[in-house]
């Protein structure tokens, strides 16, 4: 690990100015994948702002019926809040089928949305990786692809988003709430959070530097049958090869959205208008256009099936 | 010439198959590039935490790990460095009550912490329940994974008791139950090289029914 220097933020503004001030600085929020990655060199912040006592712990109603998440909360509290459990249940069946029991008592709610992919050449500094150093090449393309992506991707990089928990919020048409140094606020909803890779895979969201997530925001609930359905190597665990995320009314109306398959939570709106007439359906609009290789080709069957499987639960 | 490319093919295959076997929980771990320099030291933190019920405190490189600190520091060699990313739970302490992976965590950011280690849950003399009980259902057979699987152990049955949903949970707005399926769910961030697992849930099951 490169050494860096440490410290813990009293404020929100404090903590932007930070890390604004230095390019080379960083928030740490769990911990759980800065340090992986900075254990193996791949990030190499020069300074860390520890953002654990800005008081972003909190779950609180919102004025429109929906729910605020302290940036801070952990995956555990997200996922056992009895509200999330009643009125948001496909968010808790995402986070529960993320990471481990340790891990989730650590991730955040903005560490979990802003985790890097986990494409095997990213994690190794031997290996071209544009996303790691911008122009040096991408290993993945003509190399070992099974768990990457197959829409969405570009030519210098063809890895996934690989988090569960940022599935459900797109279901859900989370928003992710930031301040700046300056003190400027935004709102930004979670379908334009992730950047697709194009020429600039190094840039994995549309965060500026030394933005703080502080909540991410979910409008008021949506009633319907809350699924997550994830397909892994192993039963628990794992990172999905695809996950599906849907929100099913009693009519056959919803919506959906996959994990495991591109940059960013992959929801097309004209294919959720598309579920009353079935999985095949719904998939054939929403991976129209998909690149995938010969080692992934199988993510596209897959996510019919895993959707269809969904469908049927839901008429059960 | 054909052994050059024979040795290239065997190396081609030797990279997918590590590919491969990470990519079933993460990502292969690589050694740190040998090209760069190592940096120069930061200045020692002090930090103040509590281990097993004792204050204690530390000066540390900021880049010590909760893991490094109990183990190098403290010499509280109970807990297991195994993978040290995240992906074995051999490192598993209790942070306010909360079972956490030590290896991804940095020591200088437990300031005041209350940290329980298998040391702090029972001594040789006088077992934890859920120590004995791993000794009765031979819940273990190298012992490496062990310390972590018993503070980890304790803690799940303790997030059953307290309503922490799992993903094999039917309703999501009932209670979970000590159950086979929910305890091998819950665990399941605890790798044994051994497989133990099956002696392992039957201890958990013991403890947990003499708690009912
Ligand atoms: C073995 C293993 C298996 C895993 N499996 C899964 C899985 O199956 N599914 C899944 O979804 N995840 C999985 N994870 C990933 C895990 O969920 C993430 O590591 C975790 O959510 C990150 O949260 P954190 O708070 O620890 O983030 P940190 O590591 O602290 O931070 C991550 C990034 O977010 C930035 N950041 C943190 N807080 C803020 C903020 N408030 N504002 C702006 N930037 C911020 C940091 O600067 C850093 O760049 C796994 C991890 C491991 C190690
Ligand atoms: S797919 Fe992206 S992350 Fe993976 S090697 Fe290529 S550029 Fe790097
Ligand atoms: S050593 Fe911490 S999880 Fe493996
Ligand atoms: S007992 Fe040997 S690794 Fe678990």
């Amino acid at each position: 690990m490169r050494a860096f220097t440490y410290e813990r933020a009293k404020d929100a503004s404090a903590a932007a100015r930070a890390v604004t001030a230095n390019p080379a600085a960083k928030f740490i929020a769990g911990g759980t994948n800065l340090l992986d990655l900075m254990k193996i060199e791949v990030e190499t912040p020069t300074h860390l702002v520890d953002v654990q006592d800005l008081g972003f712990d909190k779950i609180e109603a919102t004025r429109e019926g929906g729910l605020r998440i302290g940036a801070l909360v952990t995956n555990t509290n997200l996922a056992a809040e009895e509200r999330v459990r009643r009125d948001y249940g496909v968010l808790t069946r995402a986070i529960v089928a993320g990471a481990s029991g340790q891990l989730r008592n650590k991730a955040s709610t903005a560490g979990n949305l802003l985790q890097r992919t986990r494409c095997p050449y990213f994690y190794d500094t031997n290996m071209a990786c544009n996303k790691r150093k911008p122009g040096s090449g991408c290993a993945a393309i003509g190399g070992y692809s099974r768990q990457l992506g197959v829409i969405g991707v570009s030519d210098s990089c063809i890895a996934t988003f690989p988090g569960d928990m940022a599935v459900a919020m797109r279901v859900l048409d989370a928003v992710v709430e930031t301040v700046d140094a300056t003190g400027q606020r935004r709102s930004i909803p979670i379908a334009d959070f992730h950047r697709l890779w194009g020429d600039k895979p190094e840039q994995d969201t549309v965060l500026k530097q030394g933005e703080l997530i502080t909540a991410v925001t979910l409008p008021k609930p949506l009633g319907g049958k809350h699924f997550y359905e994830k397909v892994r190597d192993r039963a628990s665990y794992a990172y999905a090869l695809v996950s599906v995320a849907a929100v099913i009314q009693p009519d056959g109306t919803g919506r959906v959205a996959f994990g495991g398959v591109a940059p960013r939570p992959w929801r097309v709106e004209a294919a959720d208008a598309l579920l009353p007439r079935g999985a095949a359906a719904v998939t054939a609009r929403a991976f129209q256009g998909a690149t995938p290789t010969k080692d992934n080709a199988f993510k596209l069957p897959l996510a019919t099936r895993a959707l269809a499987s969904v469908l049927a639960e839901a008429k059960a | 010439m054909p052994e050059t490319s024979e040795l290239e093919l065997s190396r081609r295959g030797v990279l997918t198959a590590g590919a491969a076997t990470a990519a079933l929980v993460a990502a292969p771990v690589s050694a740190a590039p040998m090209a760069i320099a190592p940096s120069p030291p930061t200045p020692a933190m002090q930090v103040r935490f509590k281990v097993n019920g004792e204050r204690r405190e530390l000066s540390l490189d900021p880049r010590t790990t909760l893991l490094d600190a109990l183990r190098e520091h403290l010499h509280l060699t109970g807990t297991k460095k195994g993978c040290d990313h995240g992906q074995c739970g051999a490192c598993t302490v209790m942070v306010d009550g909360v079972r956490i992976n030590s290896c991804l965590s940095l020591a200088v950011m437990h300031e005041g912490d209350e940290i329980t280690t298998i040391e702090g849950l029972g001594t040789p003399d006088k077992l934890h329940p859920m120590q004995a009980a791993f000794v009765k259902h031979d819940g273990y057979q190298c012992g490496y994974c062990t310390p972590g699987q018993i503070c980890s152990a304790v803690a799940v049955l303790d997030e059953i008791k307290r309503g922490v949903p799992s993903h094999v949970q039917g309703d999501l707005t009932a209670k979970p139950t000590a159950t086979n399926v929910e305890m091998r769910e819950r665990m399941s961030g605890n790798i044994c090289r051994c497989g133990a697992y099956s002696n392992i849930a039957e201890a958990m099951a013991e403890v947990a029914g003499a708690k009912a």
